[in-house]
């Protein structure tokens, strides 16, 4: 548990150094979704990162639908083996594996769809799952969603679809952190009560109170597990906060698609002792 | 004439029996439609395989991305829609989740075109081979009658990329071969003739060879090819063709821009220029009417191609 709790902070490193690197990519929902990450890659998932096959039959899938914070996902992709971590330093640069927003095209291991264009990837998932049960692999989907990408229609085809199917091999898992670029999910376009949505459709919905709590994103994945096979598609709202680990990041939409300046950058790996070696 | 009528058939159900038949010769071969089950012709595959049938109900973006995520495990999905509704209405999941995603899904599309008749305008897409055309990737693909359908819909099953299969609802002459095997990017020549080239694709096709038969009768020979695969485009069959006829007419049931006759110019100004004409929707929407009513208002008959081959012959 150490070792995750450790390896959180170092994800948090590579994020800020990757995208203040090229001035450029989204921290605020890549340091909130850090310990889901985490988490997902080093408890949660069974999956083959030394071979990476698309198909990933007899493997758990995992499909990110807010395809902006990208560099979450290829800090965890690579420390947890999928590539180099050298890697990382190639992030949004020209010929780069590592795109703004995670693609198929350059063929970087570890990624099956490209997201980047919101609302896409729950359909994605439900097809996975879907191709699982047509295969008789009892392995899970999992996907993750920004909270203001519930804004998206397809989002909600989708959730209608994964319910009334009986897609019980999807765990999706909203990162509820009230914020998109343009301010406050609330003042931009409020959604309500996103987890009675999500059961009225006709989900099993649970919450994870503290996202950004390693221990209860492994007990609330745990439970999700728990509650798949069941015949409902399960639904996390996961409560986390946008920047979390970086205090001028925290409690503001401001950094969603800003990077920080030398100085900052500083100050955000002060806060971020070096747990394992930087890239 | 060469080519003979067997006997009136929609190209919907010649895909309808080619998905049928590979229901029973591909078990990775799946199925997705959005509650147009029955006008796509698809009713077979549901009742025999209906483990393998997905119905999303009113909602093919949603439709477009469970396929795309059905690859993902070996599936070859076959997603079924109005032409309107496969692409135009869905054009950003089909940009990101399939082309650019390179997914192996084949995206099936009825009713297209101005011969969808009294419904109008709303469901008369005449932009989709353009907006298909454009992505990176994607192979567009426009049979000519029901056994080029059918053959066109098992081949596709074996080629691995995204797939754009554009057909229609309205019987129309079937008049290839049912035996014939359906080579993607590989075009048909129907009619060899020294004078005009006639280069058509789906609906357009029957006609252009009855405008050759008329031609015929006026004393040009005209030769007749068609151009079932807009992309990739059969370069090497259209140049050989217009270097020895020195002039082209394409005829498409689609618009002027962005169409076959658009690939065509393409390719001649950039290695043989040569004078063409288009029989195409210039620049339109449709509107109600049966098809024959549509056809001759908007110029895409045997008239209008007759009418275009004289025309182009005079700007050799």
């Amino acid at each position: 548990m150490n070792d995750l709790k450790n390896l959180c902070t170092q994800v948090r490193r590579d994020i800020v150094r990757m995208v203040h690197a090229v001035n450029s990519g989204h921290p605020g929902g890549s340091l909130g979704c850090t310990e889901y990450f985490v988490a997902l890659y080093g408890e949660i998932m069974e999956y083959n990162a030394a071979n990476f096959d698309m198909d990933g039959k007899g493997e758990d899938l995992f499909f990110l639908s807010n395809g902006h914070i990208s560099p979450v996902f290829y800090s965890t992709l690579a420390r947890n083996g999928f590539f180099k971590v050298d890697e990382l330093n190639t992030f949004r640069k020209i010929d780069s594996r590592l795109q703004g927003h995670p693609t198929t095209h350059e063929g970087l291991p570890g990624v099956r769809i490209a997201s980047g264009s919101l609302g896409q990837g729950m359909s994605v998932a439900i097809g996975a799952a879907e191709a699982k049960k047509l295969n008789n692999d009892n392995h899970l989907v999992f996907s993750l969603h920004g909270d203001g990408e519930l804004q998206e229609g397809q989002i909600w085809e989708a959730a209608m679809y994964a319910a009334g199917k009986n897609v019980d091999n999807l765990i999706a898992t909203i990162d509820a952190n009230g914020q998109q670029i343009d301010g406050s999910t609330d003042d931009v376009l409020p959604m309500g009560d996103i987890g009675q949505k999500f059961a009225a459709f006709g989900w099993d919905v649970m919450t994870i109170e503290n996202g950004n709590d390693l221990d209860s994103v492994i007990a609330g994945l745990n439970e999700a597990k728990s509650r798949t096979g069941k015949g409902k598609p399960v639904c996390i709202i996961m409560k986390t906060e946008m920047g979390a680990g970086v205090d001028f990041m925290m409690g503001t939409h401001k950094w969603h698609g800003v990077a920080p300046n030398d100085d900052q950058l500083a100050d955000a790996l002060g806060q971020l002792s070096s747990t394992l070696t930087d890239y | 004439m060469k080519y003979t009528d067997s006997g009136s058939k929609d190209t919907r159900s010649g895909f309808g029996a080619g998905l049928h038949e590979l229901g029973k010769s591909n078990p990775n071969v799946v199925a997705l439609c959005a509650d147009l089950t029955g006008s796509l012709k698809m009713d077979a595959f549901k009742n025999d395989f209906p483990d393998r049938f997905f119905q999303t109900g009113i909602a093919e973006a949603n439709m477009m991305g469970i396929a795309a995520g059905m690859t993902i495990g070996g599936k070859i999905p076959f997603t079924g829609t109005f032409a309107n509704f496969s692409t135009g209405r869905v054009y950003d999941q089909i940009r990101q989740s399939i082309a650019y995603s390179g997914k192996n899904v084949k995206i099936c599309a009825s009713h297209a075109g101005l011969t969808l008749g009294e419904d109008g305008a709303t469901h008369q897409i005449l932009e989709d081979i353009g907006l298909m055309k454009m992505l990176p990737g994607m192979t567009v693909i426009s049979p000519c009658d029901y056994n080029q359908t059918k053959a066109a819909t098992i081949a596709i099953a074996d080629y691995d990329g995204p797939v754009y299969l554009r057909f229609g609802r309205p019987k129309v002459a079937n008049f290839t071969d049912p035996n014939e095997k359906f080579e993607i990017g590989k075009a048909q020549l129907l009619q060899e003739g020294k004078d005009v080239t006639i280069i058509a694709n789906g609906h357009l096709v029957w006609k252009a060879l009855q405008a050759a038969d008329q031609l015929e009768a006026k004393g040009i020979s005209a030769e007749v090819i068609n151009i079932h695969t807009i992309k990739p485009l059969d370069d090497a069959a259209i140049l050989k063709s217009v270097r020895k006829t020195g002039c082209v007419v394409t005829a498409e049931e689609h618009q002027m821009n962005g169409g076959l006759g658009d690939s065509v110019a393409q390719l001649l100004a950039t290695s043989t220029p040569t004078p063409q004409e288009f029989v195409a929707v210039n620049d339109s929407f449709g509107e109600s009417g049966t098809p024959d009513q549509l056809l001759e208002k908007y110029g895409l008959n045997e008239a209008s191609i007759i009418a275009a081959a004289e025309k182009v012959m005079g700007r050799r």
